[in-house]
């Protein structure tokens, strides 16, 4: 049944993909107007979205045609949906806002390539990442990541290095190996099951051979597109060798769209069918790419790759939600703390991970160099980009009042609840070594430089702005905690977890 | 019967664009290898329609619309893979995804400027 609201759900995918096309269609400076208008309009859906539910407090679906499933393809938004396009929704406006600077086209000045394919790039991430969330059936999923990569890989080379060209190939042949694995487990499961509707798979999948070969594969081919360790060898030089704000989109926002696909394939498809040791091993990947991005991230010289190394890392803390939510199912207790500990984390690596990019490109443009051992004197001409790099650094090592630190301190006590007291140890001693290098940037940065030394360039105020307000949003996060932390379980079943 | 032999078909496919991909260093021949798994993934799809089909039908037409849909997604695919490749060639004037001469050429650039 399509629910009252449900045709928001269709405008929240169709409007920035209609801005795709006008922009295209009406070219040049317009394509710039096109997307801001959109990130308004776009950012009202959401927000309706929300409220239709939290009024009904159950999931919202449109039935496209009005073909109910198994024959039909539905759209549902529930709670898990709607805080990740909340965010996405805030991480897009940021970046499109830092973006006027770089690729916008004031009066007078032609209009480049780079800038019309960034903005249409940019609308079709976002479109392309609502459709992840709001697909009901697994293979829409399937056609929603394709999108995700076809608008990510080009974000990588916008500038037609060789270098940044290499990475980009190197990233859409891993993305491509990914999907097509994942795609064999959409096929084997429609074989077995005759469904592809997430809800009626979650009700007919059984503990079989079949089962666990098409969730193995479906689940190997997510890990490549998230980068979890060790699939993460593309994600490093495709991602510092990007312009800052489509480094933003891609490491903020592209990975989170298929790890919200495991999220949704471990939470929602298979939690009868997975076991404990899958878990366990699923989180280990985690640690270990926790403790590999940290440390390969320390001697980084350049601050892009340094940042984009800690991306590696973060990706890992989002797989350790999976052993704590299991347990706590097995248990027989809510899993509600590993949940929303995992989407919070999730929510705030978005919103630092973009402030702290788009930091780095400041950074770039005023001291002509990232190199961090070089940084002096940034200090001085970007006072309040330091200071939101610092905030940003604060919440990816988990410092109160941030959202890491709301995220991380769910993550744990779950990891005590449920007796599982190891990954409390991982979380804490990945924030230490995040904590080394957020500091090592920043006392390189404000070390005083020699006299008369001037910035080669200064940057305008808004991007300044822009970078301060998502280094906010990510630090003040935690402050979630004072409203009822439910909302990503808001219209979602209740599965019972059985036992290995 | 026939089927099984498609299976196995499709299994051999899958196995020897994998073995391709990971081999071999040449970007186009991890283009065409990838394309192999995809016809291998594509038959196992034509097989779960023959075996799904009701009597007096030749298949289960769900199966096969999904086919349509992913054979142009992997079509769109290597077609943005081998326009990437085609733009890298006329930059550099090779196609290796190799980083370390790559990586020599860029501090060779550093340096002098």
């Amino acid at each position: 049944m399509t629910t009252p609201g449900g045709l928001l759900l269709v405008l929240a995918v169709l409007v920035p993909f209609v801005a795709v096309m006008a922009g295209l269609v009406l070219g040049g400076r317009n394509a710039e107007r096109v997307a801001l208008a959109t990130v308004g309009a776009g950012l009202v859906i959401v927000f309706e979205i929300a409220r239709c539910l939290l009024a009904t407090s159950a999931p919202v679906v449109y039935l496209l045609g009005g073909w109910a499933p198994p024959l039909g393809v539905a759209l549902r938004a529930d709670g898990l949906s709607v805080v990740m396009m909340l965010a996405v929704g805030a991480v897009i406006a940021g970046v499109a806002v830092y973006a006027r600077g770089d690729f916008g086209t004031s009066g007078g000045v032609r209009e480049t390539r780079a800038s019309l394919t960034f903005w249409s790039l940019l609308m079709a991430a976002w479109g392309a990442l609502n459709l992840v969330f709001v697909s009901g059936d697994v293979f829409t999923l399937y056609v929603a990541l394709e999108l995700l990569t076809f608008a990510g890989v080009p974000l990588v080379c916008l500038d037609g290095r060789s270098d940044t060209l290499r990475a980009a190939l190197r990233y859409l042949l891993f993305a491509l190996l990914g999907s097509m694995v994942y795609l064999l487990g959409v096929f084997l499961l429609y074989g077995g099951y005759g469904t592809l509707d997430i809800a009626m798979l979650g009700e007919r999948v059984g503990a079989s051979r079949l089962t666990w070969t098409a969730a193995a594969l479906m689940t190997a081919g997510l890990l490549a597109k998230t980068a979890l360790f060790p699939l993460h060898l593309w994600l490093p030089p495709a991602h510092a060798g990007a312009p800052a704000a489509a480094s933003a989109v891609l490491s903020a926002l592209v990975v989170k769209g298929s790890w919200f696909l495991v999220v949704r394939l471990w939470l929602d498809v298979f939690p009868g069918v997975v076991t404990w040791s899958a878990t366990q091993w699923l989180a280990g990947l985690g640690v270990a790419a926790i403790l590999v991005g940290n440390i390969v991230a320390l001697r980084q010289a350049r601050l892009k790759l340094l940042i984009a190394y800690s991306t590696v890392a973060q990706i890992g803390y989002l797989f350790l939600m999976f052993p704590l939510a299991a347990g706590a199912r097995a248990a027989h207790v809510d899993d509600t703390a590993a949940v929303t500990g995992g989407m919070l984390q999730a929510i705030s690596h978005a919103t630092a991970k973009a402030a702290m990019f788009m930091a780095a490109g400041l950074i770039y443009t005023t001291l002509g160099h990232d190199r961090v051992a070089d940084l002096r004197g940034a200090g001085r001409a970007l006072p309040l980009t330091i200071l939101a790099f610092a905030l940003a650094g604060a919440s990816l090592v988990g410092l109160p009042p941030s959202g890491g630190f709301l995220a991380k301190w769910l993550l744990m006590s779950a990891a005590f609840a449920t007796a599982q007291w190891w990954w409390a140890l991982a979380m804490l001693v990945g924030g230490l070594l995040t904590s080394v290098y957020v500091f090592m940037v920043v006392m390189h940065a404000m070390s005083t430089p020699e006299a008369g030394w001037a910035p080669k360039r200064t940057v305008p105020g808004y991007q300044q702005g822009a970078v301060m307000a998502l280094a906010l949003c990510s630090f003040l996060l935690g402050a979630a905690a004072l409203f009822p932390p439910d909302l990503p379980r808001v219209g979602r079943a209740h599965v019972a977890w059985v036992a290995p | 019967m026939n089927e099984m032999w498609l299976g196995y078909c499709a299994a051999g496919l899958i196995g020897i664009g994998l073995y391709g991909l990971i081999v071999n260093p040449q970007p186009l021949h991890k283009i065409l290898a990838f394309n192999i798994i995809g016809t291998g993934v594509f038959l196992v799809c034509a097989v779960v329609a023959r075996r799904g089909a009701v009597p007096g039908m030749g298949g289960d037409p769900v199966p096969q619309a999904l086919l349509i849909t992913a054979i142009v997604v992997a079509f769109a695919a290597s077609a943005l893979a081998v326009a990437l490749l085609v733009r890298l060639f006329e930059v550099e004037g090779s196609t290796s995804l190799d980083e370390e001469g790559a990586s020599a050429k860029a501090d060779r650039d550093e340096r002098r400027a």
